[in-house]
């Protein structure tokens, strides 16, 4: 079995964006842009969170959805504001492959169970968005980081586990977007825990940190965003196309932070073959 | 050519819909048996539980369009679930009969003492089983090692071992990861996922009749 490098694109209408602990949103482009990019640079997986979903139409991303879906042939896992079976429905048929369900599940936790049912285990992921506690203690919250659910982590990941998901989708808040690596000890704690998949999501800065969520963490996938999106950049940034689409001003004001290195799929995958991680290559 | 992909209602089917008009293939979702027992081929796709899946063929009455189509000879594939669906019986939550078109069971990965994640989600490699059959099948220009995409929790044991195609390890459990039986052929991974080299494998399936 190999460990998955999955791609994470944040969508907010027409746009890929990007943001520090879920929030302070860049625009760096159009997402089938850098979908199509890290497809043919060997993700092994697609994640779309459409990161303000209840406030926008979802038009666009269905949109998104479809255009990916034509030409890009590896699993697509989209996310956000996803609150109802027909919800559910309605992006697989857009041309998802799998969801990831967070405030709905929390609120609802039997959608997990029915949805697992309608659409098979693996259709259905869990995303848990944890932030550390001064005690310790892990908490899960929802709306990107914003409220609390009372929920502590291990037990509620038990919970989605036996309410029968395929994987779940671990992001520390804390970490995300900050380039310091993941939390280790909170992917550990879930996956030594449970025996469905775990994906550990949020603070990759270089492919050590990813290297050290799988060795240490135990996780069986990774999620990537920053490290991708900036290398995309770096490259295509004088590409007509793309200096008229995104904003990427910070970017050439060296505004990047000190800590993320721009590094490509292959140039990861690479490191973790050349350090025995059972990737796909 | 006109493909019919059989809607048995459970499973994602726009993927493979999806790969099919990337190909530029006729191709249509349907459960109407006069439809797929017209077409050229046909794929059985399928993700989901094994007795639902029997249950709606039945329901759909299915059953027979897909025993007649196959014994017509024409290109049949089954995806995933559709793989399984094909042999004789599976122990998913019970036991249920299957199409009995291959003889075989299907089991849950499952490891003595050891645990291991179920559901297996993601890349592994196909390996060959016999070269012969590999270069007269749609994997003919396939490596042999090739990485393909994964999500299943359930594996066949085929009782006719000639018609294995391809091998898979998981967790130390071989298995048949897909299979070529006269105009039968079925893989336990998912072609549509599996990057250039699954669409590959559609390409060659469609040029073989």
């Amino acid at each position: 079995m190999t460990h998955r490098i999955i791609a994470r694109l944040d969508i907010k209408g027409p746009n890929l964006v990007k943001g520090i602990h879920l929030e302070g949103l860049r625009v760096l482009g159009k997402p089938e842009d850098f979908a199509k990019y890290y497809y043919e640079n060997g993700a092994d997986e697609l994640l779309y969170m459409d990161v303000v979903a209840s406030l926008y139409n979802r038009n666009s991303l269905h949109d998104i959805i479809s255009k990916t879906a034509g030409d890009i042939f590896i699993p697509l896992t989209v996310g956000g504001g996803i609150r109802t079976i027909d919800d559910i429905r309605a992006v697989l048929r857009s041309g998802a492959d799998k969801v990831s369900l967070n405030t709905a599940a929390v609120k609802n936790p039997s959608i997990i169970k029915e949805a697992s049912r309608i659409f098979g285990s693996s259709t259905i992921a869990v995303s848990i968005e944890a932030i550390k506690q001064p005690d310790g203690k892990y908490f899960s919250y929802i709306d990107n980081g914003r409220e609390e659910t009372g929920l502590e982590v291990l037990e509620w990941a038990k919970k989605v586990e036996s309410l029968g998901a395929g994987e779940i989708i671990i992001t520390s808040v804390d970490k995300e977007g900050t380039g310091e690596g993941y939390d280790i000890g909170l992917t550990k704690m879930i996956s030594q825990n449970i025996s469905i998949p775990v994906v550990a999501c949020g603070g990759a800065g270089s492919p050590d940190d990813i290297y050290r969520i799988i060795t240490e963490g135990g996780a069986d996938a990774v999620v990537v965003a920053s490290m991708l999106h900036y290398d995309f950049v770096k490259n295509h940034a004088n590409t007509n196309n793309f200096i008229n689409e995104g904003n990427i001003e910070f970017l050439k004001k060296g505004l990047i932070f000190s800590k993320i290195e721009p590094v490509s799929l292959k140039e990861i995958k690479n490191y973790l073959k050349h350090k025995g991680v059972s990737i796909r290559y | 050519m006109k493909i019919a992909i059989i809607d048995y209602q459970l499973s994602n089917l726009f993927s493979i819909k999806h790969a099919l008009d990337y190909l530029q293939v006729d191709s249509q979702i349907t459960s109407d048996k006069s439809d797929i027992a017209d077409s050229d081929a046909a794929i059985l796709p399928g993700v989901g539980a094994f007795g639902d899946a029997m249950k709606n063929l039945q329901n759909l009455e299915l059953i027979s369009v897909i025993k007649e189509f196959t014994s017509s000879g024409r290109p049949f594939m089954g995806v995933c679930l559709g793989m399984q669906l094909l042999f004789s019986q599976s122990e998913e939550f019970g036991n249920h009969k299957g199409l009995d078109l291959i003889k075989g069971q299907v089991r849950k990965f499952s490891s003595k003492g050891k645990r291991i994640k179920v559901p297996q989600i993601g890349w592994n490699q196909i390996l060959q089983k016999d070269k012969q059959l590999w270069d007269n099948s749609p994997f003919k220009n396939t490596l042999p090692g090739e990485f393909m995409y994964f999500v299943h929790s359930f594996y066949v044991t085929a009782g006719e071992t000639n018609a294995i195609l391809s091998e898979t390890i998981y967790e130390d459990i071989r298995y048949c990861s897909a299979i070529l039986s006269n105009n039968i052929f079925a893989t336990q991974f998912h072609p549509e996922k599996s990057g250039a080299e699954g669409i590959k494998i559609y390409k060659n399936w469609l040029s073989l009749k």
